[in-house]
């Protein structure tokens, strides 16, 4: 069995850990490009959300590179994500293609299927190596989430433009050719004291920004244009408060025990949102108010087109602005989008950061922002 | 008497006979929102933001329509009206989303409906509801019964119409079904008079809703990870019944632009068709541009195909021959 997994931003390292660990033979298959999205286009109906395009995409180019098994996470919950696994399954029969799916989830059937699937990746049935895996590949999570924050944060104030993103991709070039979870953390420890030396100018005190909204676009570079880098060379520190490793440990591992859970934003949203309505709508309701209350310069909201918990926060984040005077702008991303129309927005979006924050500290708030 | 409006639009299809009824049974003055109408329509969706799908946008101006004629506005959240199944989100947060675009709302009445782990849940949602209009606990509970039982009874009437249907095919009597939502299928604005269209082309209709839920859930079993949306089982369930009762001349899939769940399910429904049937199969999105011509033209063509195919079979006429034995 050969496995593969479908790109988030940097989950394949986590993937990589886990299997070089269980030892098993799998293909990283090539990040996600306008080829991964043509592919995916070939074969998806027009209505199919972006993240199951791409997931397409990624399913047939690992399989040119020989793959036979795709991994997958699931769920069950009102968003389409949850039906992901069938769905694909459908994909590969259409293309004719032979491409197993495990969907690493609860089903129906209980824990012993879950158990049953985790045993045909690990190749041992032995419980404590498969727990000593799961956990080391959850700590990669929460180590590539701080590598992350803090590339954003050094991004925003580096004195040399680039310097933080020429020892981030060289991080990304490496991580190819190391193997299993200890060599991976030292990868990733090595590149945190690069970063942490890089040359920057304390004194500047850049615009914050958040960024909400549905999961895969958010984290995911190529579905948002790097849209963390854009702003970071813009001078702006970004904040983005769905993570991998928060999704791992709140999703999957607390689920069962709410008293464990975070729920900061739950509260946030209460007033909005009081009740779920799936995918991550009342992490991006409840992180807006948050941003609000923590004093951003303004948020960003992202989600691809057609996504239905999203377009229920879209619509009640205006009266959020309203309510803490914060701009939020909504940008929508599908295969149509260009960069270029991209970047314009974001980049007026900050202008007008820039400029409302200089009228503020004048005392003299009289711009007009718009929703 | 407190006035309760009550918007004709999503569920209200669904469960209007237990909503009137149980208001009604409370000594509520019950207004329902107009039939949607173009200005129903305009003003929903020039409140609600364009990347809803259109009966969601429609619901707004139901909303809106009964803003300054009632006291209270029944607008339930809906999060699962089965066990183990969830309702599509956007229907999910039609009320937050309401509650924050539109402005001098009248109060809401903002019932919990999550029949996900239980269905006792349905007794507390009504003893919620009840309780914004009266104190008298036994009252409610007395309302609650005589409108279950109100609805209980129109649905086996409905169902009384599935063992009807094409029981005795006619020569020229077609029998098409349509899968959809129940507030698309059934807002006649929406779908601009499907069902009155197919009758007069001389079509029987069939929705989902007649036929038997239980079967189709039993159908789903045949999928590898069971939906957990309530339409899926229903669409997916009914489309196998559909095939199986061997009765049915064409099967018209409706969903309106955007629809998220509709993608998923409906490709399943359509590949189980099509594998497995030889059932003329087509699929009719709704939005707000949606012109009637076009909406026709398909529609003529649809029901032309299946008379045409029923009449000549598989006889396709070679080069220069007439098609016709005339």
């Amino acid at each position: 069995m050969i496995f593969t997994f479908p790109h988030l931003g940097n989950t394949y390292i986590i993937a990589k850990s886990f299997l070089d660990d269980f030892g098993a033979e799998y293909v990283v298959p090539p990040l996600n490009s306008d080829k991964t999205l043509e592919v995916g286009l070939k074969y998806c109906a027009e209505a199919h959300c972006l993240p199951f395009k791409l997931f397409v995409g990624n399913m047939v180019q690992a399989y040119e590179m020989g793959a036979d098994t795709m991994l997958i996470t699931g769920g069950c919950g009102p968003c389409r994500l949850g039906y992901f696994g069938e769905m694909l399954k459908k994909q590969a029969q259409d293309i004719g293609i032979n491409m197993d799916l495990i969907t690493l989830e609860v089903p129906d059937q209980g824990l012993k299927e879950l158990a049953s699937r985790i045993r045909r990746v690990s190749g041992t049935s032995n419980v404590l190596n498969i727990a000593r895996v799961i956990n080391s590949a959850k700590n990669i999570a929460v180590r590539l989430d701080s590598l992350e924050h803090l590339a954003r944060e050094k991004r925003a104030v580096q004195r040399v433009r680039g310097s933080v993103d020429k020892i981030y991709q060289g991080f990304q070039r490496d991580i190819l050719n190391v193997k299993g979870s200890e060599q991976i953390e030292k990868l990733i420890k090595d590149i945190e004291i690069a970063l942490n030396q890089v040359d920057v100018n304390m004194d500047l005190k850049p615009l914050r920004v958040g960024i909400v909204g549905e999961i895969f676009t958010t984290i995911e570079p190529y579905a948002n244009f790097s849209v963390e880098k854009m702003l970071g060379e813009m001078g702006v520190m970004v904040t983005r408060p769905v993570t991998v490793s928060g999704w791992i440990i709140n999703e999957m591992v607390k689920k069962r025990l709410p008293f464990l859970k975070d729920s900061k934003h739950e509260e946030a949203a209460k007033k909005y949102m009081p009740h779920m309505v799936g995918g991550h709508a009342q992490h991006t309701v409840g992180n807006s108010v948050l941003n609000a209350l923590h004093g951003y310069d303004g948020v960003i909201h992202l989600y691809p087109l057609g996504c239905m918990p999203e377009i229920v926060s879209q619509a009640i984040l205006p009266r959020i602005e309203e309510d803490y005077g914060i701009p939020i702008m909504t940008v929508i991303r599908d295969e149509m989008t260009g960069e270029a129309g991209f970047a314009t927005r974001v980049e007026a979006f900050i202008d007008l950061l820039k400029k409302r924050r200089d009228e503020h500290l004048n005392e003299q708030s009289k711009m007009l922002y718009g929703n | 008497m407190k006035r309760v409006g009550i918007p004709k639009g999503l569920y209200y299809y669904k469960y209007s006979t237990l909503w009137e009824a149980f208001f009604r049974n409370l000594d509520a003055d019950v207004i329902v929102s107009d039939t949607t109408n173009k200005k129903i329509l305009t003003n929903g969706s020039n409140t609600c933001v364009s990347e809803a799908c259109i009966p969601i946008k429609a619901y707004f101006g139901h909303v809106m329509e009964l803003i300054g004629k009632v006291d209270y506005i029944f607008m339930p959240r809906f999060t699962s009206v089965a066990k183990k199944q969830y309702i599509c989100p956007e229907v999910c947060g039609v009320t937050d989303m309401i509650r924050n675009s539109v402005k001098e709302l009248p109060k809401i009445i903002d019932t919990e409906i999550n029949l996900r782990e239980s269905p006792k849940n349905s007794w507390h949602a009504a003893l919620y509801t009840g309780e914004f209009l009266t104190g008298d606990r036994k009252k409610i509970s007395s309302a609650y019964k005589e409108a279950l039982n109100e609805y209980k009874s129109k649905r086996r009437a409905l169902k009384f119409a599935d063992t009807e249907f094409g029981a005795t095919p006619e020569k020229n009597k077609l029998t098409i079904a349509i899968i959809g939502h129940s507030y698309t299928v059934y807002d006649t604005f929406l779908n601009m008079e499907l069902t009155k269209k197919l009758n007069k082309y001389g079509a029987d209709v069939v929705t989902l809703d007649m036929l038997d839920y239980l079967v189709s859930k039993d159908s789903c079993k045949e999928l590898d990870k069971q939906f957990f949306w309530d339409y899926g089982t229903r669409a997916y369930g009914g489309a196998v019944q559909l095939i199986k009762s061997g009765r049915i001349d064409g099967i018209l899939a409706l969903t309106s632009f955007g629809c998220g769940v509709d993608s998923f399910v409906d490709e399943l429904v359509e590949n189980k068709i099509r594998k497995e049937s030889d059932i003329p199969f087509m699929k009719l999105v709704l939005d707000e541009h949606s012109a009637e011509a076009g909406f026709l033209t398909r529609l003529e063509a649809f029901i032309d195909m299946i008379v045409r195919r029923r009449d000549n079979d598989f006889y396709i006429s070679t080069s220069g021959k007439h098609l016709y034995n005339c």
